[in-house]
């Protein structure tokens, strides 16, 4: 589980992306609940990554403790933690 | 309460350690105007306010320091990560390290060790706002 292919940091990267986005149109929707348009932003994102995280997990390990699928063996408490260079997409370089 | 995404929320992948710059960064970890300090604030100050949507953007506020805090928390980690004793004595950590070794503590760069005096909670929304602008720089 140390060795984390191209594929693998390019969804995770992809996650962080989508979710930053997420993040942002959160806090603007908390102090403006009535903008449609940004609500129909935030839901179009929040599908993204909904299916995102679903299909790294099925891959890879599970990034929430309700995306494990897993009968064999819990890979919740086997995956790398967030701080370990194995769970940090390499940003430039190391991918080709 | 919460969950948790087994992931940084930006990347961290340090490739030299350096534990002279550990010790400055540290600071915004468990400094006055540090990651915990940040989400402790507005986690602490959203029960009292009276208005709805100031509770709910500062849990998400509170919440988004505390992913804050895991990405600085793994930048001092991956810095202080595989030292020798010779550079450990050479940049000044061996003062830290006598007390945590390369574990995680939180505290300012000058080596005051983390307290709830550094962020307020009055129960009033105005002046825990300026509390705020005061502890982010840029307000929220």
């Amino acid at each position: 589980m140390n060795n984390t292919s191209c594929e693998q940091n390019r969804m995770l990267m992809d996650i962080g992306i989508i979710d930053f986005t997420l993040v942002e149109l959160t806090l603007y929707l908390d102090t403006h609940p009535h903008d449609k348009q940004a609500m129909e932003y935030f839901n179009h994102y929040a599908r993204i990554k909904h299916q995102m995280v679903k299909d790294f997990s099925a891959r890879y390990y599970p990034l929430t403790k309700d995306a494990s699928t897993e009968t064999r063996e819990w890979k919740w408490a086997l995956a790398p933690m967030p701080w370990e260079n194995a769970a940090n997409p390499v940003m430039e370089g190391g991918c080709k | 309460m919460w969950s948790y995404e087994k992931r940084l929320q930006f990347p961290v992948n340090i490739k030299e350690p350096n534990a002279k710059l550990a010790q400055v960064i540290m600071s915004q970890y468990g400094g006055p105007d540090g990651e915990l300090a940040a989400s402790q604030r507005y986690l602490s100050q959203r029960y009292a306010t009276p208005y709805r949507e100031v509770a709910g953007i500062l849990t998400d506020i509170g919440t988004e320091e505390l992913a804050h805090m895991e990405m600085v928390s793994a930048i001092v980690y991956q810095l202080t990560k595989d030292l020798s004793m010779e550079e450990i004595e050479a940049s000044g950590f061996d003062k830290y390290y006598v007390d945590h070794t390369v574990g995680l503590w939180p505290q300012a760069a000058g080596g005051v060790p983390f307290n709830a005096c550094v962020f307020q909670s009055k129960g009033d929304v105005i002046t825990d706002l300026f509390e705020d602008m005061a502890a982010d720089v840029i307000p929220l």
